[in-house]
C-alpha cells in the first residue's frame, strides 16, 4: 500500500528530438518532467508505465523568453522559475501570482508548467491561468509542431490534447502588461489543491476560468461573456458556476462549490480593479 | 543556582538536526530482508483463499505467510478473549488494513511487489461501519462470543431520576468525538534480528521494556535473551504503545528466515494499520438552575472500539467517566458506558486517551448552561468550580481524587491576558455588519488525569508494575550516567532529566548524560505515556540522585576530615560550609568512590550508583483555561482561529521552552482535531480518509501563534511538584475552539457543533438562516 512504484526502465533525453525517438521507440512509456503528479500515481500503483523517459534536464524546454506580443515559458519552466520572473511578473501578473500558489516551496522547486498542464488536473491551478489568458499551448511531435488554444486543450479527466507521441515544448501566454487580474483559491490547509478556485484577466480580453468545478480545467464562458459584454460583478459572479457539473467529496459537494465558485469570482473581480 | 526552571536548550537537539539520529529505519544489518504486508481491502469478508503461488516464484522473494504458517502462535497480545486479533487474519478479514499475508524479500521493492502478486479470494460479509449501524437491531455481527457488538456494558452508575425531576432547568446534548488516526511522522517500524544468541528487536515503541516482557512471554523465551532496543523514535501520541502485530511476525520470520527481517510501515498503512484514537459518542443530561449552577450530570459514553477490541481501548471511556466533572464541584454525577465493534481500525490510546474526550463533553456542556440560562459562560464556570481550598476533592469516581489546582485562579491569569470586554463589544460591531467576518469567543477550563501512576492503574492496562525506573552512576571522572525506564519518543527527556540530577548531584548539566530505550542497559522500565516521564519517571532521577548525593558526601567528609553534615557542594567542588579553602572536586571524590582503601570505614567501592523504582501515591491532575477566538466568513463558513490564549498549570516547570513545545504541540493537535481532522468510512467500512491528501494534518501556515500564561500549584505526590504536560494541550484546545465556533453562530440559535467544524458544515448553517 503505498509508498513503492512497480518496477520500471529509466531513461533520459538530451533533447526533444532524442524524447521522441525514445517515445516512439518504448511501449507504454511516460515522459518525467517535476514527476510530482506522475510520480505519486505510481507510487499508488495507480499507472504503472514500463519506461520513464526524464526530460528534465532538456535545455531547450526551460525559461521564459519574450516574444513580442506574447512571452514564451518553456514546458520544462519550474513553478518556481515562473513565480520570481520579472518578465512574467510585468507581462503577464497573473501567471506570477498563481505560480506562487502552487503547493509548497518543495513541490514550485520541482513541478513544471508543462507537467502541470499536460496532466490535466481539474484542481490544479495554472490551467486556469492558460484558460483565463487564452495562452497556446505548442506541442511538438514526429509530424512537427502544432499549436492549441487552451480552450481545446483540456479534453477529459486528465487527458489533454497531446498525443502518446508528443511533447508540449512551450506555452505562449498574451502580454497583459499592465491589466488587473485577481486569483481566489479556496482550501482547507493553506498547501493544498484548491477546492475551488478562480482566475479572472482583465483588459481588452477577459477571461475568467474555474479550478475544480468539473471533471476538466474549464473556463466560465456565460460569466466570462457578461463580463466582457461589462455586466457589474454581482451579475458576472452569479453565472461563475453555469453549466459546471462540479465534484462532490469530503470537503464540499456540488452545491458548495457552486457557491464558492460565484463568492470567489467576486473576490477574484473586485481584486482585478472590476467594480 | 537551580537548573529546574531554566530554559535549558536540547541536548538532543545537535543529533537530530544535523541528520544524525538513529531511527530503527536508519538500521539495516547486513543480510538483512524487507517484509511487506498484504492488507484486506475488504471491511468484513470471509477468506475463501489465499494464492500465494505467484509471489513465492518471484526472484528475491523468502518467505509468504498466510494464517497457517502462524498456527502454533497466539494472537496478538492485549487482544480480549474470544475477540482476538490474529496476527495474520484467518477465517475471516475484519477491516480495512487487517493483515491477510506476510511477504518477506532481499530488497523492499521486491517485497512490494510480491505483496501484490498474492491473490486474495474474498466473499463480503455485510459490515458495520459506524456506531448506528453496530447497535442496530438486525446488526451484522463481528466477533461470533458477543451476542450482538457490545464488548462491555455499564449501565449508569447512579439513578439521577430524582434530581432531574426536582431541577430548575434541563437540557440535553448529543456530542460525537470524531475518530482521529494519531500520524506521527515516523510510522511503525520494526527490525527483529533473531539468532543463536537470542532475540533483538528494535522498535519505534514508547515502553520498550514492556514490549521486551511481553515478546518473551509471547514466544515463550527468557527475558534475558531477549532483548529490546527503542532507538530515536519519531513520535507516538499513544499509538506506540500498541503491540503491533507486525512487532510479532518480524520476530517470527526472523526466527524461521534465520537472518533480521525489517519492516517499515508505508504511510498509507500507517493510516489504516496505527490503532486510531477518539471516536467516542456521548449523551448527556444536565440539570441546573437559573443562575447557571449545575445540579446533576449523566453522561453515557459509547466507545467505538474498531474491529478488535484491545486491552487500552476498553479503558478509554473508563478514563472519561472518571473525568467527566471537569473542574466542576458537581452534587450528583451518574456514568454510564458502551464498548462497541465495527468494522473499522481498533482505537486506542491517542494523546490525551479518554481526557480529551471528557473535557469537550463537560466543557461544552457548561457553555450550554450558559446559553439556557443566559449567564456568560465565565460567571458559570466561576460558579461552579472547585474552590482552591476544596483538595482533595473525591470525585464521583473511585479513579479520580483531585488532589490539587486552582480552577478560577487559572481562569483570572487567563483574562488577563484576553480583552474579554473589547471582545465582546467587537463581536457585537460585528453582527450588526454585514460585510464583517463573525467573531467568536471560547472558553475552556480544563483538567486531565495524569502522571500514570499509582499502584494498580498500569498494570489495569497489561502492564508490569506503575512505579518508573531510574538509575543514576557517577563515573570515576566524576561525570554520571543516568538510566532512565521512561524511555522517550520526542519530549526532551534526555534535557530535562539531566537538569534534575544536575541539581540534586551538583555536577555540571554537560557532564550528565541520560541513556534509555535499550533493555539491555536499562534496569527495567515502563514507559512513556500518560503524562507520567517527569512526573514519576523524573520524580525517580531526583530520588536517586538525592541517595547518591548523600553517599558522596560521606566520602567527601572522610577526604576532608569532616562531618558529613557540614560538607556543601558548589561548582563541582565539595567544601565545608564557610570554609571553601578546605575542599575537594567531585572527580576527586568519584575517582576515590572506587578505591577501597580511600573509602570510610563500612563503605564499599561503586557506592554512587544508585536505582530506584519511583512510585507515586496518586495521579496528577495538570489544569489550565484557554481561550480561542475565532472569525468566520459568512460567505464561506471558513474558520479562522484569531488568537489562542493558554494558561497552564503543570506544577513546577523543569524546562519552560519544553513546556511550550509540548503545549504547543499538543493544542495544534486540538485545533486539527476541532477543525481538521476525522477519520470516517462510508457505510460499507472503507475507510475515506486514508491518506494525507483526505485526512487533513494542518501544517504550521494553518495554525495562529499562541499566547502563553502560566499559574504554579504544586503536585502533592511528588517532592518535584511537576504534574507532566504531554497531552495537556489536545486537552484543553477542542472544547475552546468548539465554545468559540458555537458562539460566533450563537445569534442563529446554534447550541452545538459536531468537530471538525468544517466551511461546509458552517456554510449549510449559515445558507439556512437566510
Ligand atoms: C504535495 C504536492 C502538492 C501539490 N499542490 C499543488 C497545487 O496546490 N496546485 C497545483 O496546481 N499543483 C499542485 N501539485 C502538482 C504540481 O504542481 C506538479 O508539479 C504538476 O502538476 C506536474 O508537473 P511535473 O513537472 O511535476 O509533472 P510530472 O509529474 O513529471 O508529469 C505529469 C504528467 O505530465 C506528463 N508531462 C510532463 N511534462 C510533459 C511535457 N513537456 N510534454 C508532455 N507530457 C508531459 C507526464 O508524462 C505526466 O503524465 C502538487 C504536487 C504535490 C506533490
Amino acid at each position: 500500500m503505498g509508498m513503492i512504484p512497480a518496477r520500471f526502465d529509466y531513461r533520459q533525453a538530451g533533447s526533444v528530438a532524442e524524447a521522441l525517438q525514445l517515445l516512439a521507440s518504448c511501449d507504454d512509456a511516460k515522459l518525467l518532467a517535476g514527476g510530482h503528479s506522475l510520480v505519486p500515481l505510481m507510487k499508488m500503483r495507480l499507472v504503472s508505465p514500463s519506461t520513464l523517459i526524464d526530460i528534465s534536464g532538456i535545455a531547450e524546454l526551460q525559461g521564459v523568453t519574450d516574444a513580442g506580443s506574447v512571452l514564451r515559458v518553456g514546458a520544462l519552466t519550474r513553478h518556481r522559475v515562473v513565480e520570481r520572473s520579472q518578465v512574467v511578473a510585468q507581462h503577464v501578473p497573473l501567471l506570477a501570482h498563481v505560480a506562487g500558489l502552487v503547493g509548497d516551496p518543495q513541490v514550485r522547486n520541482r513541478g513544471t508548467i508543462g507537467g502541470s498542464l499536460v496532466h490535466g488536473d481539474p484542481a490544479a491551478d495554472l490551467p486556469s491561468v492558460a484558460l483565463a489568458t487564452g495562452a497556446t499551448m505548442v506541442v511538438t511531435g514526429s509530424g512537427g509542431e502544432r499549436r492549441i488554444a487552451a480552450s481545446d486543450f483540456f479534453v477529459d479527466f486528465l487527458e489533454t490534447a497531446v498525443g502518446p507521441d508528443e511533447i508540449l515544448t512551450a506555452i505562449e501566454f498574451p502580454k497583459r502588461t499592465g491589466a488587473g487580474f485577481g486569483y481566489e483559491k479556496f482550501v482547507r490547509r493553506s498547501m493544498d489543491y484548491a477546492i475551488v478556485g478562480v482566475a479572472v484577466q482583465a483588459g481588452e480580453q477577459p477571461g475568467i476560468a474555474l479550478v475544480n468545478m468539473g471533471s476538466v480545467p474549464r473556463r466560465a464562458d456565460a460569466a466570462s461573456r457578461a463580463l466582457a459584454s461589462g455586466a457589474g460583478v454581482d451579475a458576472v459572479a452569479a453565472l461563475a458556476a453555469d453549466g459546471t457539473n462540479p465534484p462532490e467529496d469530503l470537503n464540499a459537494n456540488a452545491d458548495y462549490r457552486r457557491h464558492l465558485a460565484s463568492v470567489l469570482t467576486k473576490r477574484a473581480l473586485l481584486a482585478a480593479g472590476y467594480r | 543556582m537551580s537548573l529546574i526552571g531554566a530554559k535549558v536548550l536540547r541536548k538532543e537537539d545537535p543529533n537530530l538536526i544535523t541528520g544524525q539520529g538513529q531511527y530503527v529505519d536508519d538500521l539495516a544489518p547486513a543480510g538483512c530482508a524487507f517484509m511487506a504486508m498484504v492488507r484486506s481491502t475488504e471491511p468484513h469478508a470471509r477468506i475463501v483463499a489465499v494464492d500465494t503461488s505467484a509471489a513465492r516464484s518471484m526472484d528475491g522473494v523468502l518467505a509468504v505467510w498466510t494464517s497457517a504458517d502462524i498456527a502454533g502462535l497466539p494472537a496478538r497480545p492485549s487482544s480480549l478473549p474470544g475477540m482476538d486479533m490474529p496476527l495474520i487474519a484467518g477465517d475471516a478479514a475484519r477491516f480495512v488494513g487487517d493483515i491477510v499475508a506476510v511477504v518477506v524479500a532481499t530488497d523492499r521493492y521486491t517485497a512490494a511487489d510480491a505483496a501484490e502478486a498474492v491473490i486474495v479470494d474474498y466473499e463480503p460479509l455485510p459490515a458495520v461501519a459506524s456506531l448506528a449501524q453496530a447497535l442496530a437491531a438486525d446488526a451484522p455481527m463481528i466477533h461470533p462470543v458477543l451476542q450482538g457488538n457490545t464488548v462491555f456494558f455499564q449501565d449508569y452508575t447512579e439513578d439521577l431520576s430524582a434530581e432531574f425531576a426536582a431541577a430548575p432547568r434541563t437540557a440535553s446534548l448529543s456530542l460525537v468525538n470524531n475518530r482521529c488516526a494519531p500520524v506521527p511522522i515516523e510510522p511503525n517500524v520494526v527490525l527483529a534480528d533473531w539468532g543463536p544468541a537470542g532475540l533483538t528487536v528494535w522498535a519505534a515503541f514508547q515502553a520498550p521494556h514492556h514490549l521486551r516482557n511481553t515478546i518473551a512471554a509471547f514466544f515463550g523465551i527468557s527475558q534475558d535473551t531477549t532483548r529490546v532496543i527503542a532507538p530515536d523514535v519519531g513520535g507516538g501520541f499513544g499509538a506506540k504503545i500498541n503491540f503491533a502485530s507486525e512487532i510479532f511476525l518480524a520476530a517470527a520470520l526472523s526466527r524461521a528466515l534465520s537472518r533480521p527481517v525489517k519492516y517499515t510501515q508505508t504511510r498509507s498503512e500507517c493510516m489504516v494499520a496505527m490503532f486510531h484514537g477518539r471516536a467516542q459518542e456521548h449523551k448527556v443530561d444536565v440539570a441546573f438552575d437559573d443562575s447557571g449552577k449545575i445540579l446533576a450530570l449523566k453522561v453515557q459514553v459509547t466507545q467505538d472500539q474498531g474491529a478488535y477490541p484491545d486491552a487500552t481501548g476498553m479503558g478509554l471511556p473508563v478514563l472519561t467517566t472518571a473525568m467527566s466533572a471537569g473542574c466542576y464541584k458537581i452534587p450528583k454525577v451518574a456514568v454510564s458506558w458502551r464498548n462497541v465493534v465495527t468494522n473499522t481500525t481498533p482505537v486506542a490510546a491517542y494523546r490525551g486517551a479518554g481526557r480529551p474526550e471528557a473535557s469537550y463533553m463537560i466543557e461544552r456542556v457548561i457553555d450550554l448552561v450558559a446559553d439556557e440560562t443566559g449567564v456568560d459562560p465565565i460567571e458559570v464556570r466561576k460558579t461552579n468550580f472547585i474552590p482552591a481550598d476544596g483538595f482533595p476533592y473525591q470525585t464521583h469516581s473511585p479513579l479520580a481524587v483531585y488532589d490539587s489546582g486552582n480552577f478560577a485562579g487559572a481562569l483570572d491569569e487567563l483574562l488577563r491576558h484576553v480583552d474579554y470586554p473589547a471582545l465582546k463589544a467587537e463581536q457585537a460591531a460585528r453582527l450588526a455588519d454585514p460585510n464583517a467576518k463573525l467573531l467568536g469567543i471560547g472558553f475552556s477550563s480544563w483538567l486531565e488525569i495524569a502522571g500514570f501512576g499509582p499502584p494498580g492503574s498500569l498494570e489495569a492496562f497489561g502492564h508490569l508494575a506503575s512505579w518508573e525506573s531510574a538509575q543514576v552512576r557517577v563515573q570515576p571522572d566524576g561525570s554520571a550516567i543516568i538510566y532512565t525506564g521512561a524511555s522517550p519518543h520526542g519530549q526532551g527527556t534526555v534535557t530535562t532529566f539531566a537538569q534534575i540530577a544536575a541539581d540534586q548531584l551538583g555536577i555540571d548539566f554537560e557532564r550528565i548524560s541520560v541513556r534509555h530505550g535499550d533493555t539491555a542497559v536499562i534496569p527495567q522500565g515502563i514507559g512513556t505515556m500518560g503524562s507520567r516521564a517527569v512526573a514519576v519517571g523524573g520524580e525517580g532521577v531526583k530520588t536517586a540522585s538525592t541517595r547518591v548525593f548523600e553517599r558522596a558526601k560521606k566520602i567527601a567528609a572522610h577526604l576532608l576530615e569532616a562531618t558529613e553534615d557540614d560538607i556543601v557542594v558548589e561548582n563541582e567542588e565539595f567544601h565545608v560550609r564557610g570554609t571553601p579553602s578546605k575542599s575537594v572536586p567531585w572527580s576527586q571524590v568519584a575517582w576515590k568512590s572506587f578505591q577501597p582503601l580511600e573509602l570510610p570505614a563500612g563503605m564499599e567501592p561503586g557506592s554512587l550508583d544508585a536505582t530506584v523504582f519511583q512510585q507515586v501515591p496518586n495521579f496528577s491532575f495538570p489544569s489550565g483555561a484557554y481561550c480561542c477566538v475565532v472569525e468566520i466568513d459568512r460567505e464561506t463558513g471558513e474558520v479562522e482561529i484569531r488568537n489562542m490564549y493558554l494558561v497552564d498549570d503543570c506544577g513546577t516547570v523543569i524546562n519552560p521552552m519544553l513546556v511550550e513545545g509540548q503545549v504547543h504541540g499538543g493544542v495544534a493537535q486540538g485545533i486539527a482535531q476541532a477543525l481538521y481532522e476525522h477519520m470516517q468510512y462510508d457505510e460499507s467500512g472503507v475507510p475515506r480518509t486514508a491518506t494525507l491528501m483526505d485526512y487533513l494534518v494542518p501544517a504550521a501556515p494553518d495554525l495562529p501563534g499562541y499566547v502563553s500564561g502560566r499559574t504554579v500549584t504544586l503536585n502533592p505526590s511528588n517532592t518535584l511538584g511537576a504534574k507532566g504536560v504531554g497531552e495537556s494541550g489536545s486537552v484543553g484546545a477542542p472544547p475552546a475552539v468548539i465554545n468559540a465556533v458555537v458562539d460566533a453562530l450563537s445569534h442563529l440559535g446554534v447550541k452545538h457543533i459536531d468537530m471538525p467544524a468544517t466551511p461546509q458544515k458552517i456554510w449549510s448553517i449559515l445558507r439556512g438562516s437566510k
